[in-house]
């Protein structure tokens, strides 16, 4: 970020490093981490699961935000208009009212009826992932179809007016160009746009997915401890952040980045 | 701009203030989700239901200034055990496990523990019946321990839920099998909704089940735990706890 | 499923009075805003504090606030309300048992605004931070060169110059502040959408108060974006217009 280079060599960094590291060594000798072996396999399993729902929602939403910024800039009213709305209400509504409207709101038409409890749906509408999984999908395209409409909207006309003079068909057009170069210019809002989307799967815990914050949730339970379960969370989630920050920036030094 | 943050802050030291130095206040913990016939939110945005009436009645005579304090379930105790409130009166049984954390006072009720299903399900109480099926429970409940102990081989899967009612809409919407809870709220509940029926109680595991319900108190909060059991007992012998009880059940929920 | 589609239109439930829930529900976002408005000015305080200190402060100040920013932005805001929520409130009365003091009590308002201003603070010292890179270092050196004191100089270039580049992530930060209110509806605040949950259980209407609670939410924020709007032109005096 800053252009000036700081190193971890510098005095006070030392410093500042020991008494990170005394705390840390403070806080696990003076606390209690008993329970810790027997929950590590679930914890496990929860962070996969944490892990699974981030990247299969954040791959569907921007599959979906892909056509809301087309809509969005290129779009006949009829079509901008419904998926400007969309990006609206996504946008200027809490992720957990979204949520609980999905499942608990569905949940009582499903009372009112009983036949649907035939369907072939039914193991997925009974079950909480489906849920978890469509709202995070929604919420995700709903913030980044509107970094996609902006990004349609910023191509060079020039560029693709290039292409229809080379004989490229609209479509060809759209393919080779047009959503080629508008990806390009969302990617870097992808990062900051994935770190904000693996804070928000913890939500889908308050609708049953057992997730590693509900793994959490349960040790805080069983054990009545109030710190050490969420200074463990803490701690899975700044690592996970760091990973998948480290991971963009090796991804976008591999994808060149021509013509800014 | 300046005078705005400034107001604010006043607001904010204000709401700090109002709050410090109550010496007899008791805060009282209840669960902020509807839980009938014992706690509930009504439509002017109080809080009744018996466990009000029953908190009413033992601060009148305990002389105590209680103020009700919703909390979530799941952290109510340590609501408790950080200061944030000085009591919990939230049907919270008397368990082995909580007494490691908290105090209890003496019981104010006991009711058996039972099984909902929806209506005609064929379901019955036990591992037999409930196997392969899915078990919906309200998280840190004597009730979540007993289905994870006893049925949490057989199950299908046992789904936790932040509070009851959101159990209860799930047996609703048949997203769960069967419900295990508290007799009282489960019978509010097959009243208040068709879709379901009790199938009966749970054989008895005292060790899980406890001992009955009681106010949860901090560990060596003994002055207040001694005023809360002087009141238990004075209300049950005056009247008092027959009287407003009358109002929810018709028979008597103190148990034997 | 007819009787379901019908309880829709319950409207009668959505009354202010009782035994409508209306007035419960707007009771709810009254607590939600106040949250929104307290938070969010402690996190501008926090933020104008920590932007100087990260531009101005020495190594070690500058160290822990990045220490504070780079935290409270990887850990989700759900983990932090829980965090803080519980410790924050342990923390402070252990500090005024050390100094004597009597135990104070918090309410769930107050440690809501609490919780929203750190998160707040966060976020807020990164856009002041980055709006005040963004006024040329040859501007602020011309008016010390005319005899300005630095008084004059912050007044007179350093704000106005930094204003633009910081309405629209103060306005964004704006809007993620109210909707970060409702993550307090699981430490049992009774906010906005916990109250809702709470009439949608007491009356088995949960569609249509998700509903209503959520076009509440939603015309906070459309009437946010008027504001703003306005904000940002008056920001923007000037300025070169921005394409879209």
């Amino acid at each position: 970020m800053s252009p000036e280079i700081r190193s971890w060599r510098e005095p006070h960094r030392l410093v500042l490093l020991a008494i990170g590291i005394g705390i840390i060594v403070f806080a696990a000798i003076n606390m209690r981490w008993d329970w810790l072996p027997r929950y590590s396999g679930r914890l496990v399993e929860g962070v996969g699961t944490t892990l699974w729902l981030l990247f299969l929602t954040s791959a569907l939403g921007f599959l979906l935000a892909v056509p809301l910024g087309l809509a969005q800039a290129a779009g006949p009213f009829w079509l901008s208009g419904p998926a400007r709305m969309f990006c609206t209400v996504i946008r200027g509504t809490p992720l957990l009212l979204q949520l609980w409207l999905l499942y608990y709101g569905l949940g009582s038409l499903f009372a009112y009826w009983p036949e649907i409890r035939q369907s072939w749906a039914w193991p997925y509408l009974r079950s909480a992932w489906p849920y978890g999984v469509l709202a995070l999908t929604l919420s995700f395209a709903g913030y980044e179809g509107e970094v996609m409409r902006g990004a349609f909207a910023g191509v060079p006309k020039g560029e693709l007016e290039a292409g229809r003079a080379y004989g490229m068909s609209p479509l060809t057009v759209f393919r080779r160009i047009w959503l080629p170069r508008a990806i390009h210019r969302a990617l870097p809002t992808l990062a900051g746009e994935t770190v904000l989307q693996l804070k928000a799967t913890p939500l889908v815990a308050t609708i049953t997915v057992v997730d590693v914050y509900a793994i959490i949730s349960r040790v805080r339970q069983d054990t009545y401890l109030t710190y050490e379960p969420l200074l463990l969370l803490a701690l899975i989630y700044m690592i996970l952040t760091g990973i998948l920050v480290l991971a963009f920036r090796w991804l976008e030094a591999k994808v060149p980045v021509k013509g800014g | 701009m300046k005078n705005k943050i400034i107001t604010a802050f006043a607001a904010l030291g204000m709401t700090l203030a109002a709050h410090a130095a109550s010496a007899e206040t008791v805060r009282v913990g209840v669960a902020a989700e509807p839980y009938p016939p014992f706690t509930e939110p009504d439509a002017a945005g109080n809080w009744t239901g018996w466990e009000i009436d029953f908190m009413n009645a033992v601060c009148t005579e305990a002389k105590l200034d209680c103020v009700v304090t919703p909390v979530a379930w799941d952290g109510i105790i340590p609501a408790l055990t950080s200061n944030k409130i000085d009591a919990i009166v939230g049907s919270m049984s008397i368990t082995e496990e909580r007494m490691k954390t908290i105090d209890f006072s003496d019981k104010y009720y006991n009711t058996p523990s039972v099984i909902a299903t929806a209506k005609g399900s064929g379901i019955t109480p036990d591992a037999a019946g409930l196997k392969d099926k899915i078990i919906g429970v309200q998280v840190s409940t004597i009730h979540q321990d007993y289905v994870t102990t006893h049925f949490g081989d057989v199950a299908a899967e046992v789904k936790e839920y932040q509070t009851q009612d959101e159990a209860n809409q799930d047996l609703a919407a048949g997203r769960v099998d069967a419900i295990m809870a508290d007799s009282l709220a489960l019978d509010a509940f097959v009243k208040s909704d068709a879709c379901c029926e009790i199938v009966g109680a749970v054989e008895d595991d005292p060790a899980i089940l406890g001992a009955g319900v009681g106010v949860g108190l901090r560990k060596g909060d003994d002055a207040l735990r001694e005023k809360f059991n002087t009141a238990i007992a004075t209300i049950r012998e005056n009247g008092t706890y027959d009287e407003f009880s009358k109002k929810y059940f018709d028979f008597d929920i103190y148990g034997k | 499923m007819l009787e379901w589609i019908a309880g829709l239109a319950s409207w009668e439930l959505l009354a202010l009075e009782p035994p409508g829930w209306g007035g419960v529900l707007l009771g709810g976002l009254a607590i939600s805003l106040q949250v929104a408005v307290g938070g969010y000015l402690l996190g501008f305080l926090i933020g104008v504090g920590g932007a100087t200190g990260k531009l101005y402060g020495g190594p070690i100040l500058r160290d822990l606030l990045d220490v504070y920013t780079t935290l409270v932005r990887a850990v989700p805001e759900l983990v932090l309300i829980l965090l803080l929520y519980y410790a924050g409130t342990d923390a402070l009365n252990q500090l005024m048992l050390l100094i004597g003091a009597e135990r104070v009590d918090i309410s769930g308002l107050a440690a809501g605004i609490f919780v929203i201003g750190v998160v707040q603070g966060a976020y807020q010292t990164e856009v002041l931070r980055g709006a005040f890179k963004a006024v040329p270092h040859g501007q602020i050196e011309a008016a010390r060169a005319y005899g300005m004191s630095s008084l004059q100089v912050l007044r007179r270039i350093t704000l106005p110059g930094m204003l633009p580049h910081a309405v629209p992530g103060l306005a964004n930060l704006w809007l993620i502040a109210t909707k970060d209110t409702a993550l307090l509806a699981v430490v049992g605040v009774a906010e906005l959408t916990l109250v809702t949950r709470q009439a949608g259980g007491t009356t088995k209407s949960y569609f249509l108060f998700f509903c209503a609670a959520g076009l509440l939410y939603l015309l906070v924020t459309l009437i946010s974006n008027v504001g703003i709007r306005r904000v940002e032109r008056y920001a923007r005096r000037g300025m070169p217009a921005v394409r879209s």
